[in-house]
């Protein structure tokens, strides 16, 4: 092709004859020393309230602009004392303590009481926003919450319906929607009694490292850091997030120094950046999972010794390294890194031999699998690699491709045969997947459980939903980790379900950038330890 | 008994109601078309609203309380309603009044088009009349492969390459956004949004170094959309050109011995006003309505992003508030076309 480098740099050339005779003297400015300048796409934000906000970028900055009674260390990502210095549970496993942290400020400088706390935690079961449902599980409504939570002096005293594990609690309370706000300020922006749900859209009313200066949707909030937070001053002054949505004009502008962190990076701009030293980029794992299902309705799903030729039949390494360029790792269990008890080996790889005699093992002859995959690049290509490695082994996939949203409605009507999806974590407990993947407590279809991926596939996962239900009432945590630990186990190597890889994030940082924290699968981004 | 000719006022009078009319008629289709369409798309607006893991009884409640149980002609009824009130419902991912919305975000657009426009018109209506009176000659085939180039090439890959070169290599423009963003942050404090374009608006409030970084921002994506328009408009003005270029007025004119440039640029060019105002019209609406691309590339917060975005995740009463903003903006252009039509040519008054 001539043509094109050709029309390239006429094009070019004729650009740069317009832009002499038009442009003015452009002024660029490197971003600011004080700032922070992040680039992402951040148009999934619903509302800035901490009891509302429930998609990826809202929870950025609810991690930011707020804290919980129990938080979790960006570092270690293991749980730590929040806004609360101490806690304890009683025998009957009912009742909490949670002693809260003396002398702390909100950043309007009423003080961190337990009254505050109490209301926050009302305040968002009364609202009942989407992720209110995380605390709906210990038995809160909007009729009891005043009761079943209550401040007693430096004290709040929060009871739970079940004994259920501590941990389970101490998790849900490191969720965004468990934020303490300052009440006093909250109660007085009350509009039509929406206890300032409105108000909270576009104000920060937190104990957090930063506090909201302007918020345009679709565009972009700028933070500014308060002095004297509690874990210590953020170190740069002000974060700005930009809504840039175009990967490659991220790569654009980090390459540029124009920004200084890149989000919504692809595997291609991460490999085109390889080699400039002015960039580095940072991978670190999200809380999603990529998972086969394959609905049981279809006999030929409930022969182990098919389902197992299957497994064999995968090649995950090469997907992960190839087609996913860095973007997942394998990972063959329902819970994520970083969750409690989550498994971590890879007892499955690519073994067509191995297949074979299973499949010959299992007595099915010539199976055809229909498989439902959404149209879109990235998915499309990991099932072509399927349909490849199954049809070595013998086992015919035909690709049943189409949008999004009318796959998800035949799945939740259970008539697909089988399906390639994703799961994201509801919150950082291992119940939020154990509960989905391996508990179905009515396996009929009048019952139309959409919520448990097993009920969707028609799986009865038999022993499984009692395990699943006991562990998330285990309040030893060692105890609690041995048994997600054996569901697990059992779940990847009998259910309909293959576990293939977990989200794997890559943040392009200008290289003087250090110490920016994503929150791995299990918790937001944390801006106040980053420097430049 | 011979017709009378009626008194001006009462034509006028007639011709106005004419045009209000047809006007009502083309917005109702616009309204009829989008809801349609809206109703078509395989998009659910209550899984948009309640996630995945809404349960069937959440649905069901949601569904009654968009109305989206009733009776279609009903539902229509109820939007169509709305509509005239001036109500374009809320927008499902951000609940805002999309009314609201759509007038932060269409002056991005506006003002994008608008310089892109007069660029195209300034440069494409000049280099038409020239290549017109020049057929054949290196300066007209450059002019049509220039113009091609433009016309044809897609408007992402132009818009890539010229960040590419001009922002990446050479520096010599304003990256993706309106502002750098050490201005981005500061906007809101220092410049009251009076029209929300953000030339105007920096310059209303004096911040003049705002301005011209908001300037090194605009040029490329609006050079390039002038691009486009200015080769649509320089082949409309050569071939409308070279066309009364033939006439004989123009014979006349030169054997009375008028120098050559006024027979061109005041005779010739003002004949072909008359089309010419068509075209642009139409250039000018296209870009008003075709910036999505650039406006993702460019990260620029204009109607083609926000209908763009609001589509891909089910927010259906902000693409129809969108496409029925678009749409009154069409149809108000050609409107103004037919008016500065009959300024222009005593015949159609």
């Amino acid at each position: 092709m001539t043509f094109l480098p050709f029309a390239r740099r006429a094009g070019v050339a004729a650009l740069t004859g317009l832009l002499l005779t038009a442009a003015p003297t452009a002024l660029l400015a490197e971003t600011p020393a004080d700032t922070l300048v992040v680039a992402s796409a951040i148009d999934d934000i619903v509302s800035l309230d901490p009891a509302e906000a429930y998609e990826f970028s809202g929870l950025d900055y609810v991690n930011n602009a707020y804290d919980g009674l129990v938080e979790i260390n960006p570092q270690t990502l293991q749980l730590e004392p929040g806004l609360a210095e101490s806690w304890s549970v009683a025998d009957d496993g009912l009742t909490y303590t949670f002693k809260m942290k003396k002398g702390l400020t909100f950043s309007s400088g009423n003080p961190v009481t337990a009254d505050a706390a109490a209301w926050s935690l009302q305040r968002a079961v009364k609202l009942n926003k989407t992720p209110a449902f995380i605390l709906n599980q210990f038995g809160w409504t909007a009729e009891n919450v005043d009761k079943m939570i209550m401040a007693h002096g430096d004290d709040l005293m929060i009871t739970v319906s079940k004994p259920f594990a501590p941990t389970f609690l101490y998790n849900c309370l490191t969720a965004g929607v468990a934020s303490i706000v300052d009440a006093e300020t909250v109660k007085t922006h009350d509009a039509g009694g929406d206890m300032g749900n409105e108000w909270l859209k576009s104000n920060s009313a937190g104990t957090g490292a930063y506090t909201l200066v302007s918020f345009k949707p679709n565009e972009g909030l700028v933070l500014q850091a308060r002095p004297g937070y509690w874990r210590g001053d953020a170190k740069i002054k002000n974060v700005f997030i930009q809504h840039i949505p175009e990967a490659a004009t991220e790569r654009l502008q980090l390459e540029k120094g124009d920004i200084d962190v890149a989000r919504s990076l692809t595997p291609t701009d991460v490999e085109g950046m390889a080699g400039n030293a002015d960039v580095k980029i940072q991978s670190d794992v999200g809380g999603q999972v990529y998972y086969l299902a394959f609905n049981q309705k279809n006999e030929n799903y409930k022969n182990a010794k098919f389902l197992d030729a299957m497994r064999w039949a995968v090649d995950y390494q090469g997907m992960a390294d190839t087609i996913m360029k860095g973007a997942v790792i394998p990972h063959q269990s329902f819970l994520p890194q970083g969750y409690l008890g989550a498994l971590d080996d890879l007892p499955y790889k690519l073994d067509i031999e191995k297949a074979k005699a299973l499949l010959a093992e299992s007595g099915i002859k010539n199976p055809e699998i229909k498989l439902s995959v959404r149209n879109s690049a990235d998915r499309m290509d990991v099932a072509q690699s399927i349909q490849n490695t199954f049809g070595q082994v013998g086992i015919k996939v035909d690709l049943d491709v189409g949008e999004g949203a009318d796959q998800l409605k035949a799945y939740r009507a259970r008539t697909h045969d089988a399906t390639l999806q994703t799961w994201g974590p509801d919150y950082p407990d291992p119940n939020t997947n154990s509960s989905t993947f391996a508990e179905n407590p009515d396996n009929s279809d009048a019952a139309g459980n959409t919520g448990y991926l097993a009920w969707r596939n028609t799986y009865d996962p038999g022993e499984l939903t009692a395990k699943s239900q006991a562990a998330v009432m285990e309040r030893d945590p060692d105890k609690r980790k041995a048994m997600y630990e054996e569901i697990e186990k059992t779940h990847r190597e009998t259910s309909p379900f293959i576990l293939m890889f977990q989200q794997a994030r890559q943040t392009g940082l200008r290289a003087t950038v250090k110490d920016f924290y994503t929150g791995g699968a299990v918790d937001a981004a944390a801006y106040w330890l980053a420097t430049k | 008994m011979a017709e009378t000719p009626s008194p001006p006022a009462v034509r006028f009078l007639t011709q106005t109601g004419k045009t209000l009319f047809s006007l009502a008629l083309t917005f109702l289709g616009l309204l009829v078309v989008t809801f349609i369409i809206a109703r078509v798309v395989p998009v659910d607006p209550v899984t948009a609203i309640l996630g995945e893991r809404a349960t069937g009884a959440q649905i069901a409640e949601m569904r009654a309380r968009l109305g989206l149980d009733d009776p279609l002609w009903q539902q229509f009824g109820i939007y169509l309603w709305d509509v005239v009130h001036g109500d374009l419902g809320t927008s499902i991912r951000t609940r805002d009044p999309v009314l609201a919305e759509v007038g932060r975000y269409f002056p991005a657009t506006l003002e994008l088009s608008t310089l892109a426009t007069i660029i195209g018109v300034l440069i494409g209506v000049p280099a038409g009349v020239l290549a017109a009176t020049r057929p054949g000659s290196i300066f007209d085939q450059v002019t049509r492969l220039f113009g091609l180039i433009g016309y044809s090439m897609p408007v992402f890959w132009l818009g890539l390459m010229g960040l590419l070169l001009f922002y990446g290599h050479l520096g010599w423009v304003g990256g993706p956004g309106r502002l750098d963003s050490a201005y981005d942050m500061m906007f809101d404090f220092k410049v009251p949004a009076v029209t929300h374009m953000i030339l105007i608006d920096t310059a209303l409030a004096g911040e003049w170094a705002m301005w011209r970084n908001a300037v090194s921002h605009i040029v490329l994506p609006a050079g390039i959309l002038a691009w486009l328009s200015m080769a649509y408009i320089s082949r409309m003005t050569r071939s409308f050109m070279m066309n009364e270029m033939g006439q004989e007025y123009i014979t006349t004119a030169r054997v009375k011995g008028m120098p050559e440039r006024r027979v061109i640029w005041v005779h010739g060019l003002r004949n072909t006003m008359v089309p010419l105002i068509t075209v642009i019209a139409l250039s000018y609406a296209y870009l008003l309505e075709g910036a999505v691309l650039t406006e993702t590339i460019f990260a620029w917060p204009g109607i083609g992003r926000y209908i763009t975005d609001a589509l891909l995740i089910g927010d259906m009463p902000a693409v129809l508030g969108g496409t029925i903003v678009v749409g009154c903006v069409y149809i108000g252009l050609n409107m103004v076309s037919d008016i500065l039509y009959r300024l222009a040519d005593p015949r159609a008054r």
